[in-house]
């Protein structure tokens, strides 16, 4: 942290960021806040469908209550997503 | 809901899709709720709250639709294709929501932070709302969550 500082120091000793790479400092952020938001999601939808299939697979009769969880599951872990978008939005476009 | 056996590959299951049911419930209570949260983001963030509001509420509206669309259309043709067809159509509507908002985003009548709360707040909510339903379909079968309650007087 102190590194980190002494680094900011410096570069405002030196004349200040430059506007330009700055923003490209914002961009890469908010795609890597993005990218990262949306592996996790990712991971858990396919562990949440392939455990779904292994259920139905066991058990057709209850494939119709599996796959009303299964959809349910997909949709909230797809939230963690959206809040990474919409963080990224506001952080790259407001 | 009946099944045709085999491998991965062409198990299928045919008959009435529960994804579709579920998400034509999403959809009927997210109209029902879009005038309040169009009017809670009139308030709080004016004439564009209200319009970057009823895009916000039409994105995840579209987004339920697509996604039970997508894995009902799959589980006809194989388990395996509806596996494939979840998770791409996760990276799939990814790609269209980050298009519907990257389309509108130097507009006029757009405001982000109406925007993007509103997503969060109806996914989210409506998820809530249809969760309680279904829990209790699946712990009471029988019962019918949309069925007029017998007063205490017309139990006894």
């Amino acid at each position: 942290m102190e590194a980190l500082s002494a680094l900011v120091a410096a570069e405002e000793a030196a004349g200040g960021f430059d506007p330009e790479a700055k923003n490209i400092a914002a961009a890469t952020n908010a795609g890597l806040a993005y990218g990262l938001a949306a592996i996790g999601p990712g991971i858990g939808i396919v562990y949440l469908v392939g455990k779904s299939v292994e259920a139905m697979a066991r058990q057709p009769e209850a494939a119709g209550m599996v796959r009303t969880t299964m959809f349910l599951g997909i949709a909230f872990t797809e939230a963690l997503a959206l809040i990474g978008f919409v963080v990224f939005i506001l952080v790259k476009f407001a | 809901m009946s099944t045709t056996a085999g491998d991965a590959f062409t198990t299928r299951f045919d008959g009435p899709a529960p994804e579709v049911a579920v998400s034509n419930d999403i959809i009927k209570r997210g109209l029902i709720v879009a005038p309040v949260l169009i009017a809670i983001a009139a308030v709080i963030w004016g004439g564009d709250g209200a319009w970057s509001s009823t895009y916000a509420i039409a994105i995840v509206l579209l987004n339920f639709a697509l996604a039970a669309a997508l894995i009902a259309g799959a589980a006809r043709i194989s388990v395996g294709l509806m596996m494939g067809a979840t998770m791409f159509g996760y990276l799939i509507r990814l790609a269209l929501i980050f298009l519907a908002v990257w389309l509108v985003k130097d507009a006029g009548w757009i405001s982000l932070p109406a925007l993007g709360s509103t997503i969060i707040v109806t996914h989210l909510g409506l998820l809530f709302w249809e969760m309680k339903y279904v829990a209790l379909s699946l712990s009471q079968p029988g019962l019918k969550s949309d069925a007029p309650q017998l007063s205490r007087e017309q139990t006894i």
